[in-house]
């Protein structure tokens, strides 16, 4: 029983799989073998799809969109969440809890109910069609997971720590940013790896806040899945390069990944 | 931990409040303001008072969504809970594997929600498809676009396999953090493996699996893009659920005062079983 154990997590890695590696092929597969056989390899190898995607600004500046507004929402998630979750780990305050869990709440809001709202308002600021409000917009439910991840890893450092840095004559401010944040550099890592999770999978914001200068890559696949008729080659290699930046994003805190989930509450 | 009174820190959740009360209470408001109105376009707007809401509360199309939305949160968190902890007890706990184990089954959570469900619509397609072929030539009827409980097995798989990793990884991390001293006292103690899940893994995992179970139901009750892209709601309204329903009322339809009222019945249903849920987590935490 023991020594097939392994098992477990090699089927499961191997039924993660099989829907990307259909993915992949198809990439490389020409719309009429899509279309016409059932081949398990790409029979008349092809890299036209890519192509079409890396010479067509509107193709590729959906990736650039992307990720200019995933950055840019992880960056103001950090920012502001940062000292919010020490307030919450270290002191406590008028109306602390009701705060905090009122803060969850806006990460259970469906994004459907928003939608419109959402639309209306950033309109109304001008900020209709721009990067930093598809940002600020996934900061509704970034920002409360964020402060959430954070303070469990703050609760997790002993105040001694703060308290030694003052008596050694630190300020609040040169503390935090030369001790403390060094002290919880991987919930800093894990929370960054949500908040970019979340935000770069989003859709249905980002497709109602963009028109044509921060249109998602996503929305750029589905615009295209409906006008060009039945393109699934390109449509699968554009999804297959969606898959790339999570792919590094994983890569870089792979370490950090179980051992911040250990460390903090999240 | 006892910690200091100190209202200055409301200063610090300053920037915090300022950017969510922007994002969150302004939308709100403005459907909480078309849940209560009527109006017949050209920004003519009349109160209606609750109407919406009891014409909601009683329409069979509302009920149907919800027990739908209901059958799948159910589902999927009954196949996935389960699974997530088995299968994070069976990987290895040290060595080379555990970033490739870790680095593999984190890729799902990460592909755009989209591009999960046009995956799983090439993926499932019953001619071209290789689940939908392999289930074809097996000898099953499979046509997910025309059967209603095809669709159903294709959207329950789709999210087994797009969220079960998230479980996994929690689990998993409930689990290195017990300390090696825990697991030799039970090998002197001789305890058998299911003794050792039951009083050493499973309470020690018990925190971590609350706010999978919480993020899970969340998650799975606000699900949109994943099954509009799978099956759009069909074959006929057979996988609408809430989301998918209501994005048609207010985007499709553009019916406000109906859709703003169905948004506020939805997040307050969502609200009250978090709610339960947070505080049930709490008073055990105090325990």
């Amino acid at each position: 029983m023991k020594r097939l154990g392994w098992l477990i997590p090699a089927l499961y890695i191997f039924f993660l799989m099989l829907p990307i590696y259909w993915l992949i092929t198809m990439s490389f597969k020409t719309t009429n073998e899509i279309l016409g056989s059932f081949t398990l390899f790409p029979q008349s190898f092809t890299l036209d799809n890519y192509i079409t995607i890396f010479t067509d600004p509107t193709w590729y500046w959906g990736y650039f969109n992307s990720i200019i507004y995933v950055s840019l929402n992880t960056v103001i998630s950090l920012a502001v969440a940062l000292p919010a979750a020490y307030a919450f780990s270290r002191y406590r305050f008028l109306g602390d809890k009701h705060l905090f869990f009122w803060l969850l709440t806006n990460r259970m809001a469906p994004a459907a109910v928003f939608a419109l709202p959402f639309f209306q308002l950033y309109s109304s600021v001008g900020l209709f069609d721009t990067h930093i409000a598809v940002a600020l917009a996934h900061t509704l439910f970034n920002v409360p997971l964020a402060v959430w991840i954070l303070e469990g890893f703050m609760s997790g450092v002993p105040r001694q720590l703060d308290e030694t840095a003052y008596v050694d004559g630190y300020s609040f401010p040169r503390f935090f940013v030369k001790i403390f944040i060094p002290t919880i550099a991987a919930g800093i890592g894990v929370t960054a790896f949500f908040c970019f999770m979340f935000s770069w999978v989003e859709l249905l914001l980002a497709k109602t806040l963009t028109a044509v200068y921060a249109k998602p890559i996503a929305a750029i696949m589905t615009r295209t899945a409906s006008t060009s008729g039945y393109e699934l080659g390109l449509l699968a290699a554009a999804g297959t390069l969606t898959i790339i930046p999570g792919a590094i994003v994983i890569y870089f805190v792979r370490n950090n990944l179980a051992k911040g989930f250990a460390l903090g509450r999240v | 931990m006892n910690k200091p009174v100190n209202q200055k820190a409301w200063f610090f959740v300053l920037p915090v409040l300022v950017l969510v009360a922007f994002n969150a209470i302004i939308p709100l408001m403005t459907v909480v303001n078309y849940s209560l109105q009527e109006t017949f376009g050209s920004n003519v707007f009349l109160w209606s008072g609750l109407m919406w809401f009891e014409e909601l509360l009683r329409s069979s199309r509302f009920q149907d969504s919800l027990g739908r939305q209901l059958f799948f949160t159910f589902t999927i968190l009954v196949i996935e809970i389960p699974l997530g902890v088995i299968i994070a007890l069976a990987m290895p706990k040290k060595g080379p594997w555990v970033s490739v184990c870790l680095v593999l089954m984190a890729l799902p959570l990460l592909i755009p929600w989209n591009v999960v469900g046009a995956m799983w619509n090439i993926f499932a397609l019953p001619e071209i498809g290789l689940l939908g072929k392999t289930l074809n030539s097996l000898g099953f009827d499979y046509n997910y676009t025309r059967q209603t409980g095809n669709a159903w097995f294709t959207l329950i798989a789709m999210d087994v396999w797009h969220w079960t990793s998230l479980v996994v990884l929690l689990s998993y991390a409930g689990l290195v953090s017990i300390p090696d001293a825990y697991y030799q006292a039970a090998r002197i103690d001789g305890a058998k493996s299911w003794a050792i899940f039951r009083y050493i893994q499973l309470p020690k995992m018990k925190r971590v699996l609350t706010i999978a179970i919480l993020l899970r139901f969340m998650d799975s009750f606000n699900i949109y893009t994943e099954p509009l892209v799978l099956t759009g709601g069909g074959p006929g309204n057979s996988t609408t659920l809430l989301s998918i329903d209501l994005a048609k009322k207010a985007l499709g339809e553009f019916d406000l005062g109906p859709a703003a009222a169905m948004s506020l019945i939805y997040f307050l249903i969502i609200l009250l079983v978090s709610w339960v849920f947070y505080t049930l987590m709490m008073r055990n935490e105090e325990q």
